[in-house]
């Protein structure tokens, strides 16, 4: 049995939760062909992801939903790139540019503007990290997302720096411990959800590791359609997040369980459909995994409150413009 | 050529959209179009082409504009952008990158003051700022010279043998908003003159590969390496480019380096930009006079082209160096160059490397301030501290 630290500093076994998954407010079944497991995988043996790492169970997830389709992946100087390994090998089975951290929207503009104008259909596709995405790549993204450039950008949010050990970012949420926020980040976590949506992109959404067959549904959605189409993915990473490698897939499904992570999907910027309501987990089932939750700065009533206020507006958008 | 009457500016962006479509019938063109003063016409100008296979992309900054052209060039399109002062140093780490990925991108630095304090003119000091970065650099001295280097330097960067990134720079205003008679040369002289671009080690669906990951020190270093072969092999590239030049436009610009009166000169003056062309005038006057002078224009700034230098400089024993940009703690960026070319052996030689700082900031070089410093220049025995040769308030 794995061992963390409580919200009271205590250590005690993590207790297993027996939820099922809710079902998803759309539920598309994928047709046995869609189902097919490509052979040559997105992530291959050799890379140098943590065990337990969100990044991997979504890429694998990735490839999943586009089949035997290659991607063009831009990917900037996080961990992301630091999962390839070193030259001249790299354990991505898609052609990859490492791009600068703030840049990798950018270069996969340039990389879909060429491929375009040639014909070929390839996706492009950024692999960020939300330290690329939120904080110093905002600037890029947002003109990416402005000129509705022809890319799929896929942010996998770990809430923090992973690669330069474990900072915060405007994407870590309020109260949490990281290496520049010892006594917890005094900030609220950022919505680039609503930014992105603000943007007026064909298409944005949030994808769960513990929610498969709506991971796939979405990234086949987004491969669909053209345009700017932004993925936001909440990937656990245990060494930042202080929890076990074994327990990812369960953290994500408590995180959409008790209603911090909702599962939903964007049309347009406009059109809002919520795919998974909450239920089945507690806030305290999701944050007592974790040691990173165990600063004094943590306030449940708060982050409670923030839930509440958070799916009072997504229903309301839902109301007001169904997709 | 037709001949035409152009702005730098024009002229810079007219030859970047010639070299684009010439690219039609291989992977097309692209590159990113952000303004800052004194480039901003360039620029526009792209955007306004309507390429056959090619876009410019708006963009929200430099670092992006450049980051377009990068992942361009890897998806195996002809890459190029323009831009200033503070836009080239906000650009710095994709620039780095460009020359690190080597990817043939062209981008045009119209020389402009770096800031704060604000300042619009010229001054060779932002792109001086680049030499590291793994790029070709080249400094124009007019209108005719820019739209030449312009195709050279395609020609060059894209030359399987080199595939480095390159810079060609222009004096801000004063070339860059001013007109001139130049030969432009046609879009089937150009596609002429330049081969499809390729980029062997562009993106391929069929073959995974990462561009830009991890490399340990051993593979580093033997990175940095062959960026330092490539960059020694350009001389001679350049030499092969300038034939081909001439066969197809039927006359032949000059290369690295331009002499004037340098054969038995006593005193050498190193310059470039349009502070050559005041200068040429000067020497030439004072050659008429009598005086053992000759100068040389320094076209090609990165690779440094030390050989051929020492060759042109010959037993002059008085090498004074124009500077209109200044390195603080040191001095003029071209003088360390020339000192280093000599390697320290000046000093035993006897032979007298003296910096002038001038014009910095934009601050005219007028005949009258390049004869003092050629009076100075003459009237030295020993080297001194970098002369600055400030405009009087
Ligand atoms: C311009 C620049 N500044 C800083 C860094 C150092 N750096 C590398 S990765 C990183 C953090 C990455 O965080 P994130 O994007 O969240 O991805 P993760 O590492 O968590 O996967 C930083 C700050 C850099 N590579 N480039
Ligand atoms: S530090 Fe975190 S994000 Fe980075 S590889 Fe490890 S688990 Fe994944």
């Amino acid at each position: 049995m794995s061992r963390t630290v409580s919200s009271t500093g205590r250590v005690t076994p993590c207790e297993h939760l027996d939820v099922a998954e809710p079902p998803p407010a759309v539920v598309v079944q994928p047709s046995a062909d869609e189902l097919h497991i490509p052979t040559e995988l997105i992530l291959r043996p050799g890379n140098t992801n943590c065990a337990g790492c969100g990044m991997s169970l979504g890429l694998q997830l990735l490839k999943q939903a586009l089949g035997d389709e290659t991607p063009y992946m831009s990917i900037p100087a996080c961990c992301g790139i630091v999962t390839a390994g070193a030259f001249p090998t790299s354990a991505y089975g898609a052609p990859v540019a490492a791009s600068t951290f703030a840049s990798a929207a950018a270069v996969a503009c340039g990389i879909s503007t060429v491929l375009r104008q040639n014909g070929d259909d390839h996706p492009v596709i950024c692999w960020a990290g939300d330290g690329g995405t939120y904080d110093i790549g905002m600037a890029t993204i947002s003109a990416a997302a402005e000129r509705n450039d022809d890319i799929i950008y896929i942010c996998y949010d770990n809430e923090i720096y992973g690669n330069t050990g474990g900072q915060r970012s405007s994407a870590t949420p309020q109260g949490v411990a990281t290496s520049t926020t010892p006594r917890g980040k005094p900030e609220r976590k950022k919505d680039i959800m609503r930014i992105m949506a603000a943007h007026g992109i064909p298409y944005a959404a949030t994808l769960s590791v513990a929610h498969r067959d709506d991971f796939l549904r979405k990234v086949r959605t987004a491969r669909s359609l053209t345009g700017f189409r932004f993925l936001l993915l909440l990937s656990p990473c245990p060494t930042g997040w202080k929890s076990e490698p074994d327990e990812s897939v369960e953290l994500v499904r408590r995180a959409v369980g008790c209603g911090l992570f909702p599962l939903f999907e964007v049309f347009d910027g406009m059109r809002y459909r919520i795919n998974v309501r909450p239920g089945g987990a507690t806030l305290e089932q999701y944050t007592s995994c974790q040691r990173r939750y165990t600063s004094a700065a943590i306030d449940a009533a708060t982050i409670r409150a923030g839930i509440d206020e958070q799916w009072k507006w997504l229903d309301a958008q839902c109301r007001a413009f169904p997709a | 050529m037709p001949r035409t009457l152009l702005t730098g500016n024009h002229a810079a962006g007219r030859v970047l959209a010639l070299a684009g479509e010439a690219n039609r019938a291989a992977r097309g063109c692209c590159g990113g179009a952000y303004p800052i003063t004194p480039q901003t016409e360039i620029i526009e100008y792209l955007r306004g082409v309507n390429f056959t296979r090619g876009r410019i992309v708006p963009v929200e900054s430099e670092h992006s504009a450049m980051a377009v052209c990068i992942g361009a060039a890897l998806a195996g399109a002809r890459a190029f952008t323009a831009s200033s002062a503070n836009g080239l140093s906000y650009m710095t780490e994709n620039v780095f990158a460009a020359g690190y990925y080597r990817l043939p991108i062209v981008m045009i630095a119209v020389n402009r003051t770096l800031g704060p304090p604000w300042n619009i003119w010229v001054d060779q000091g932002d792109s001086l700022a680049l030499r590291d970065a793994a790029w070709l650099q080249f400094y124009t001295e007019a209108h005719q010279d820019l739209v030449d280097t312009i195709l050279l330097a395609f020609r060059v960067a894209e030359d399987a043998r080199v595939l480095l990134p390159a810079m060609v720079a222009l004096d801000g205003f004063v070339v860059s908003h001013t007109q001139m008679v130049v030969d432009l040369p046609t879009q089937e002289q150009v596609d002429a003159f330049l081969p499809p671009c390729r980029v062997p080690h562009a993106l391929r669906a069929d073959h995974p590969a990462t561009v830009g990951g991890l490399t340990w020190p051993a593979e580093t270093a033997h990175h940095r390496r062959e960026i330092q072969e490539a960059m020694e092999r350009v001389p001679a590239v350049l030499e092969e480019a300038l034939d081909a030049f001439e066969r197809c436009f039927g006359r032949r610009p000059s290369g690295a380096l331009a002499e004037t009166q340098t054969e038995d000169a006593e005193t050498v003056l190193i310059s470039c930009n349009t502070m050559s062309r005041t200068l040429r005038d000067v020497i030439r006057a004072r050659r008429e006079a009598g005086e053992k002078v000759g100068m040389i224009n320094c076209k090609l700034f990165r690779p440094f082209p030390r050989q051929a230098l020492l060759d042109s400089i010959g037993q002059a024993t008085r090498v004074g160096v124009l500077d209109r940009n200044h390195s603080p703690g040191s001095g003029g960026v071209f003088w360390q160059e020339v000192a280093a070319t000599f390697g320290g052996t000046a000093q035993r030689d006897g032979r007298v490397i003296q910096d002038y700082i001038v014009g910095l900031g934009g601050g005219d070089v007028t005949p009258a301030v390049l004869n003092e410093v050629v009076d100075d220049l003459r009237r030295r025995n020993h080297a001194a501290a970098p002369v600055w040769r400030e405009v009087a308030l």
